[in-house]
C-alpha cells in the first residue's frame, strides 16, 4: 500500500529532476522543480497516514507555502532575466563559464 | 643608605618628551612652520632640566659613603625568558654621573649655540627634535643599568646621528655620509650584540635568574672562564671600535662632518662618539682582568691615533681636520682604558668633550660667517674681522694640542704616564710623537684660518662675528676648556686627583706608581715636543703660506691611505657583487622555486577543472542530482 505511494512520488520526482535537466526554458524549469517539491510533498503524506501523527501533514503544508512564496520569486526572476536578454533560454545565461 | 630612587628616570625622559612634542608640532605645522622662538624655548626644555636632575643625582651621590655610591630606579620587567630577566632599569653610579654631567652640560650649551647657527634653516624644527632625541638616548646609554638597557641607548644615538648627518637632505653626497655612518656602526653594532649574548652565556648559571644587570654582572663575573671572557672583551670592543671609530671602522667619522656643525660638536665629537670609551670603562672589571684585551684595546687605540693624527696633518676642509683630530683624541682614550688607567682614559673624555665642542663650534662661527666655506687655505687673516672666535680657538687649539695649563694637557699627560708607569713604553713613544702631531696640525689651523694674509678677499670683506647667542656658549666652553684639568690635578702638582677619587668606586684599577723623576721628564718631554709641533707649523704657515699640490707621502695622507678605496674594493663591492648575484640569480631561481612551482601547479589544475564550469544552470543541477545521490546512497548505507 505505502509502497505504491512512495512509488509514485519517486516517478514524479524523476520527472522533475529529468525536467531541470534536460529542458532550457526557464519556465519549463521552474514547473519541473514544483513538481519534485509535490513529489516531496506526496511522500510526507504518505508517511504520516502510515504512521498515524500529524507531523508528515504539517510539513507538507509549509512546503505548498514556501512554493508559493518560491514561485513568486522564480516568476519575478523570471521577469527580470526576460528584461535583460529578451529570451527565456537558460542557455543564454551563462557567465559562470569557466 | 637607600639607593632606590623615583627621579632617575626624567633626565633620559624630559628629552625625549621634548622630541615628541617637537616632532609632532613640525609634522603638523611643516607647511607653514611655527615660528622658531617657539621651538628654541621648547627645545631648551629638555636639556637644562635633565641638567638639574643630574646636579640632584650628583649632591645625592657625593652624601652617600664611597664605597656604596649609586642609584638605582627599576621601572618595570622588560622581559623575561630562562634565566634572562631584563629589568627596564637606570643605573647611576660614579662613572654614569660625570657622563651625565658633561652630556647635559655641554648638550644645552650646544643647544644654545644652535639656535643661532640654525636661525632661518628649512626644517628648524625637525633639527630640534632630532636634538632632543639625540640627548635622550644618550642619557638612556648612559644611565641604562645593564647592557641591554644600554644596546637601546647604543642604537637609538646611531639613529640619531644618521638622521642629522643627513639632515640636509637635498645633497646625495650628505644621504650617503649618513648610509655609511649607519651602515659602519652596524658592523660594531653586532660585536657588541655577541659580546653582551656571549657575556650571558658565560655567566647565566652564575646570574640564575637574577637581573642582567652591571651589579649582578660585576658580582658574578669571577665565574667567567678564560676562553670567554677575552671574547666578550674583543666583541664588546668591536662594538666600542664602531661607535666611536677606531681602527678598522674609522673611516665614518670623517665623513659624518656632513652634518650641520653643532651635530658634530655634540655627537660627533664630545658625546656619542665617547660610548665606546664608557662602554669598555663600565666594563673595567672584565677588561681588567684579562690583559691580552687591554692590550688590544690600548694598541688599536694608539694605532689610530697616530693613523688620524697623521691624515690630520694633511687635510683641507677645517672639519675634516677637527674629525680627524676626534678620532686621534678617541685612540688615545682608548690607549688609556686599555693600559687599564680607566680614570684617566675617562678623565680624557671629560675634559675632550670641552676643547673639541669649542673647538667644532668655533669652526662652526667661521663657517658661518664665510657662509659656508670650509677649505682653510680659502680663508686667513680672520683673526682681526673675528678677534673674539679667534681667542677661543686658541684656547681650543692649546687644549687640544696639550699645552699647559689647559685642559688636554693634565687629561692626555696622565694617559700617556700611565702607559710609561705601566711599562707599556711603545704606546707611550707613539703617544708622545701623536703629541707633536696634534700639535702641529691644530696650529697648522689657526694660523691658517686666523693669521697672515686674506687668501679670498671676497668672503673675507663679508666675514663678522656671529651673533652672542653663538658666542656665550663659546666663552664658557672655553672658560671650561682652560679650566676642566685643574678637576684632577695630579699629586705631582700637589693635587688632590679629584675626578679620579670620584670615579675609583666604579672603576677596577691599580693605579702604578712610579717615580716623581719619571713622571717629571715625561712631561717636560711631551711638553718639547708640543712646543716642537707648535714651531714647526708658525714657521710654515703662519707668514707665507703656499697652497702648492701635494707629492709623494703627504698626497697619500691627504687621500686618507686610500683606506676608503682598499674597503670599497675589497669589502664594498665583493659584497655588492655576491648581493647582486643573489638577487638576479639565486633569489628568482632557486629561492622562489617552491612559490613558483605552487603557482605553475594549482594554474595546471585549474585548466583541468575549468572544464567542469560550462556555465549553464541545467550542468550545475546535474552536479547537484549527482551530489544529493551521493548522498543519500552514503547515508542510507549508515542506517
Amino acid at each position: 500500500m505505502i509502497e505504491d505511494y512512495l512509488v509514485l512520488s519517486v516517478i514524479l520526482f524523476c520527472i522533475g529532476i529529468l525536467g531541470v535537466i534536460s529542458r532550457r526554458n526557464v519556465f519549463t524549469v521552474l514547473m519541473s522543480i514544483e513538481l519534485m517539491l509535490n513529489a516531496a510533498n506526496l511522500a510526507f503524506v504518505a508517511f504520516a497516514r502510515l504512521n498515524e501523527t500529524m507531523d508528515g501533514q504539517i510539513l507538507a503544508m509549509m512546503v505548498i507555502a514556501v512554493a508559493a512564496a518560491e514561485a513568486a520569486l522564480g516568476l519575478a526572476v523570471i521577469i527580470l532575466l526576460h528584461r535583460q536578454k529578451g529570451r527565456l533560454d537558460s542557455n543564454v545565461f551563462s557567465l559562470l563559464k569557466g | 643608605m637607600e639607593h632606590t630612587v623615583n627621579y632617575l628616570v626624567c633626565i633620559p625622559l624630559l628629552p625625549l618628551a621634548g622630541a615628541f612634542v617637537l616632532g609632532m608640532m613640525h609634522m603638523f605645522t611643516c607647511k607653514n612652520p611655527l615660528p622658531e622662538k617657539l621651538y628654541s624655548f621648547l627645545a631648551m626644555l629638555g636639556p637644562l632640566g635633565s641638567l638639574i636632575f643630574t646636579l640632584i643625582v650628583f649632591a645625592t651621590l657625593r652624601e652617600m659613603p664611597a664605597e656604596s655610591r649609586y642609584l638605582t630606579q627599576d621601572l618595570f620587567t622588560w622581559f623575561s625568558a630562562g634565566d634572562l630577566h631584563v629589568d627596564m632599569g637606570l643605573f647611576a653610579d660614579p662613572l654614569s654621573t660625570l657622563f651625565l654631567l658633561f652630556v647635559t652640560f655641554i648638550g644645552s650649551l650646544i643647544h644654545i649655540y644652535s639656535i643661532g647657527y640654525m636661525a632661518g634653516e628649512e626644517n628648524y624644527g625637525k633639527y630640534f627634535a632630532y636634538f632632543n632625541l639625540f640627548l635622550g638616548s644618550m642619557l638612556i646609554l648612559v644611565l641604562g643599568s645593564g647592557p641591554v638597557v644600554m644596546f637601546i641607548g647604543w642604537e637609538a644615538v646611531g639613529l640619531c646621528s644618521y638622521l642629522l648627518i643627513s639632515f640636509y637632505t637635498k645633497e646625495r653626497d650628505n644621504v650617503l655620509a649618513g648610509n655609511k655612518a649607519f651602515i659602519v656602526n652596524r658592523v660594531g653594532d653586532l660585536g657588541f650584540v655577541l659580546g653582551v649574548a656571549v657575556l650571558f652565556w658565560g655567566l647565566h648559571s652564575s646570574l640564575g635568574g637574577a637581573g642582567f644587570d652591571y651589579l649582578n654582572i660585576k658580582a658574578s663575573a669571577a665565574t667567567l672562564t678564560g676562553g670567554a671572557g677575552l671574547a666578550v672583551c674583543l666583541l664588546l670592543f668591536i662594538g666600542a671600535t664602531g661607535k666611536s671609530a677606531q681602527i678598522p671602522l674609522y673611516v665614518w667619522l670623517p665623513d659624518a662632518m656632513a652634518g650641520p656643525t653643532p651635530v658634530s660638536a655634540l655627537i660627533h665629537a664630545a658625546t656619542m662618539v665617547t660610548a665606546g670609551v664608557y662602554m669598555v670603562a663600565r666594563f673595567s672589571f672584565l677588561y681588567a682582568s684579562f690583559p691580552l684585551a687591554g692590550d688590544v684595546v690600548a694598541w688599536v687605540g694608539i694605532l689610530t691615533a697616530l693613523l688620524a693624527a697623521i691624515i690630520g696633518c694633511f687635510q683641507r676642509d677645517i672639519k675634516k681636520i677637527l674629525a680627524y683630530s676626534t678620532v686621534s683624541q678617541l685612540g688615545y682614550m682608548f690607549a688609556g682604558v686599555g693600559v687599564a688607567a680607566y680614570s684617566a682614559g675617562i678623565f680624557h673624555v671629560f675634559t675632550h668633550s670641552f676643547f673639541k665642542a669649542l673647538l667644532f663650534l668655533g669652526a662652526g662661527s667661521v663657517i658661518y660667517a664665510l657662509h659656508h666655506e670650509q677649505d682653510i687655505w680659502k680663508m686667513g687673516g680672520l683673526k682681526k674681522k673675528m678677534p673674539l672666535t679667534w681667542i677661543v680657538m686658541v684656547v681650543g687649539a692649546l687644549a687640544l694640542a696639550g699645552f699647559p695649563p689647559f685642559a688636554g694637557f693634565f687629561s692626555k699627560d696622565e694617559i700617556l704616564f700611565m702607559a710609561l708607569a705601566k711599562g707599556h713604553w711603545m704606546i707611550w713613544l707613539i703617544g708622545v710623537c701623536v703629541a707633536g702631531l696634534t700639535a702641529f696640525y691644530s696650529f697648522r689651523l689657526i694660523f691658517l684660518v686666523f693669521h697672515g694674509e686674506p687668501r679670498d678677499q671676497k668672503s673675507y670683506e663679508k666675514a663678522h662675528e656671529p651673533p652672542p647667542v653663538m658666542t656665550i656658549p663659546l666663552i664658557i666652553l672655553a672658560i671650561g676648556a682652560t679650566f676642566a684639568g685643574f678637576f684632577n690635578l695630579p699629586a705631582f702638582f700637589a693635587g688632590d686627583s679629584m675626578v679620579s677619587t670620584w670615579l675609583a668606586p666604579s672603576l677596577l684599577e691599580h693605579h702604578s706608581e712610579a717615580s716623581r723623576i719619571t713622571e717629571g721628564v715625561a712631561m717636560v718631554l711631551s711638553i718639547a715636543v708640543v712646543l716642537l709641533g707648535i714651531f714647526y707649523a708658525w714657521k710654515k704657515f703662519a707668514f707665507k703660506p703656499e697652497d702648492k699640490p701635494l707629492i709623494g707621502f703627504a698626497k697619500w695622507a691627504e687621500d686618507k691611505f686610500y683606506v676608503d678605496e682598499f674597503y670599497d674594493a675589497f669589502i664594498v663591492q665583493p659584497w655588492i657583487a655576491f648581493g647582486r648575484t643573489i638577487s638576479n640569480f639565486i633569489e628568482p631561481n632557486i629561492v622562489d622555486l617552491p612559490a613558483q612551482g605552487t603557482a605553475w601547479l594549482y594554474g595546471v589544475l585549474g585548466m583541468l577543472f575549468k572544464v567542469f564550469q560550462a556555465g549553464y544552470v541545467r550542468v550545475y543541477a546535474i552536479y547537484m542530482v549527482i551530489g544529493l545521490s551521493l548522498m543519500s546512497i552514503f547515508l542510507s548505507q549508515s542506517l
